[in-house]
């Protein structure tokens, strides 16, 4: 298992430095090169995955090591399955890098002993955590797209051509691959605060407390459901739509973190 | 012994000559025909390529001697065209055997162009080269030159980037379009005014499959005649504010002395767009639309100035992409002469000896590595023997190369000889396609 994950950190880390020399060189090869090296790493983390599945039988998503790896897993997922529809190809220099770097973090983490729990509260945590570290993927992805939306943005409303103009894809592009991820990732964020409350009642027997890592949910939650109400409502899209997906997902990190550690 | 020919490259182009002179001096495709014809049989002239178009005219020829064939040309070029020679003399530059290549070289690569890596002369220079062959007066000397320049010019085209970016306003526009909306298919355009600039823009567009097309004019009747033109649909100068809900696109080229459209215009109207992105091309001067509108989000306003800057850009990208084009057109000289002085008797002859002769030895170290047993003696009687075999063999080919046959097929010879033996082996990669072999188009 230490070598096939060895091995799946090994096509992050070649193929985000592929990625980078793409956007560098604009050679489609080293795409090419790049993109497989990316699926083979993914392949040998989905091995990773599958044998910690079958050693502990439940989704290693029980202490923050584990998450943190199967959130480097569930963002080349997402980005894999939008390649299919979008070809978004300079995502790629973003996205293998933030994979790369949630596994470098995950390996460097001591491996707590996993106490197990009962068996129903257990289930509901693996599904509350689950659909979250799922959800924070795809919102993941849709606040790197934000940032080279306002990328090209910037470039094209200043008129100041150059390295980024040529490289970027167009704004509409980008804001439909922000939009798609957004509509993935915001239900799963849902569902994973709605199993996270009973998740609660079964563990605490209460249904919310406020402590701040809730508060904070909880405006992780309007921030994202305000965007995508706009998005859906009056058509906001753009500059903005891009900033606040910056911003919530910024929250979100935070209120990540504060579950695991705080 | 026959003199060795010589590759001459004269002509004029929009740097030496101006457009007088190069109307005078252009050659039709009839003209073309008949030059070829009538110069196919000249006595200085062994080989022969014409090519003309509206910037240029060149004339690329083989020649023992060259100087003469230069003056032949000049006195040809002033009668068949009945103007004296002072018209074109001062204009026409003169390049002689590497020059000359460099120069051929230059000019199918766009490099020599006046937009540097405009796509179309290589097509054009493939056509007349065709011309030139269907009337015979290309030989092994043109043949090889023509061939390498188109693969040179290939090799640029795709090893730099010279011919990647707009430059021009229309291209620019529709540039800026793509990375705006990606696609340009099913985008509206509303074209406020007229005017030939803002028209070729349109045309662009519509070939980027944009459409609907609107026009709008402060004549109505304009209106009507230009729709009539993009095939689209004439609208009332009073309802532009109400067609930029559907447009995506707009490009206005009005005579107006004040702004057409401000600010104000775009109160509630992104909403009512449910903020789709608006793109504005104002070519007017003066302009027509408030550069403040830039201001509003998911509007880009874009005015004659800032598209000429992104084609200063573009055309300074293409300068530093030239740069690199002239090295590879330096290395391409560089091997074409070494082919060119290969390409004498002497040189040939040497090289087949030496071939021939490092076979030998290559070969005898072989044997006598697995015959130990031979003795001095034996050894020298072999190596005689292979010597005496070469020496045979290589006989007749040389007597056949030094004898002086007619010169055309003199080179002829010589091509075919180091293309039998291989003699190029060292110089040129040996997995490239033969360069005399019909390019693929």
């Amino acid at each position: 298992m230490n070598i096939l994950f060895a091995l799946s950190m090994a096509g992050y880390i070649g193929s985000s430095l592929g990625y980078q020399g793409y956007i560098v060189l604009q050679k489609r090869l080293i795409y090419r090169v790049s993109s497989l090296v990316l699926l083979l790493g993914f392949l040998c983390h989905t091995g990773v995955m599958g044998l910690q599945i079958a050693q502990s039988g439940h989704l290693p998503v029980q202490n923050l090591q584990e998450t943190l790896s199967t959130f480097g897993w569930a963002v080349v997922a997402v980005f894999l399955l939008l390649q299919i529809r979008f070809h978004l190809m300079v995502l790629g220099a973003l996205v293998a890098p933030l994979a790369t770097l949630a596994v470098i973090i995950a390996s460097i983490l001591p491996r707590p002993q996993v106490q197990l729990a009962p068996f129903l509260s257990s289930l509901w945590r693996t599904v509350h955590i689950g659909t979250l570290v799922l959800g924070l993927a795809a919102l993941a992805i849709a606040c790197l797209v934000g940032i080279l939306y306002l990328i090209q943005e910037g470039a094209i409303k200043e008129k100041k051509r150059g390295f980024f103009f040529r490289r970027l894809p167009s704004l509409t592009l980008l804001d439909s691959v922000g939009y798609a991820s957004l509509i993935v990732g915001f239900p799963l964020l849902t569902f994973g605060i709605i199993s996270g409350v009973i998740y609660a009642q079964m563990v605490h027997g209460r249904l919310w407390s406020w402590t701040p890592r809730e508060v904070f949910a909880a405006i992780t939650w309007l921030v994202y459901a305000a965007l995508v109400h706009e998005r859906l409502a009056v058509g906001w899209r753009g500059r903005r739509a891009a900033m606040m997906t910056i911003v919530g997902f910024v929250i979100l990190v935070f209120t990540f973190f504060l579950f695991f550690l705080g | 012994m026959v003199e060795k020919r010589q590759i001459v490259a004269m002509g004029l182009n929009h740097k030496t000559a101006p457009v007088e002179v190069r109307e005078r001096l252009a050659f039709s495709g009839e003209d073309t025909a008949e030059v070829l014809d009538t110069m196919s049989g000249h006595p200085l002239v062994e080989e022969m390529a014409l090519f003309s178009t509206c910037n240029r005219v060149e004339f690329l020829l083989a020649s023992q001697s060259p100087e003469k064939a230069v003056e032949a040309v000049k006195d040809f070029l002033a009668t068949f065209k009945s103007t004296p020679r002072s018209v074109f003399e001062d204009s026409l530059y003169i390049h002689i055997g590497d020059d000359a290549v460099r120069h051929v070289f230059r000019v199918a690569a766009s490099l020599d162009s006046m937009v540097v890596g405009e796509a179309q002369i290589l097509g054009q220079i493939k056509d007349s080269y065709r011309e030139a062959c269907k009337h015979g007066t290309c030989g092994v000397v043109l043949n090889r030159l023509m061939h390498r320049s188109f693969s040179v010019a290939k090799r640029i085209r795709t090893e730099t980037s010279i011919g990647d970016h707009a430059v021009s306003i229309s291209y620019a526009a529709v540039e800026l379009g793509r990375k705006i909306f990606g696609q340009l298919d099913q985008k509206a355009v509303l074209l406020i005014g007229a005017g030939e600039m803002a028209e070729l823009a349109v045309e662009h567009l519509v070939n980027n499959r944009a459409r609907p097309i609107f026009v709008a004019n402060r004549t109505f009747e304009r209106g009507v005649e230009l729709a009539e033109k993009f095939r689209g649909t004439p609208i009332r100068f009073e309802e532009i504010l109400d067609f930029l809900k559907q447009v995506d696109i707009v490009i206005s080229s009005t005579g107006a002395p004040h702004y057409v459209l401000v600010r104000d215009d775009f109160n509630g109207l992104m909403r009512a767009r449910k903020n789709r992105p608006l793109f504005f091309i104002d070519i007017a001067v003066p302009r027509d639309i408030d550069p403040e509108i830039n201001r509003i989000s998911n509007v880009y306003v874009y005015d004659i100035d800032d598209l000429k800057n992104a084609i200063q850009e573009n055309i300074e990208e293409r300068r530093q992409e030239a740069v690199r084009g002239e090295r590879i057109v330096d290395e391409a000289v560089y091997q074409f002469r070494k082919w060119f002085q290969g390409l004498d008797v002497v040189p040939t002859i040497v090289g087949l000896r030496e071939k021939a002769e490092a076979i030998r030895r290559r070969e005898l170290k072989k044997t006598f590595g697995s015959l130990h047993t031979l003795s001095e003696e034996d050894r020298a009687a072999i190596d005689r023997l292979t010597a005496a075999l070469v020496n045979k063999l290589l006989h007749d080919p040389t007597v056949f190369l030094k004898a002086s046959g007619h010169r055309d097929e003199k080179a002829l010879y010589l091509d075919i000889t180091r293309r039998l033996f291989n003699l190029d082996q060292s110089t040129e990669n040996n997995t490239r396609p033969s360069p005399d072999s019909p390019e693929d188009e």
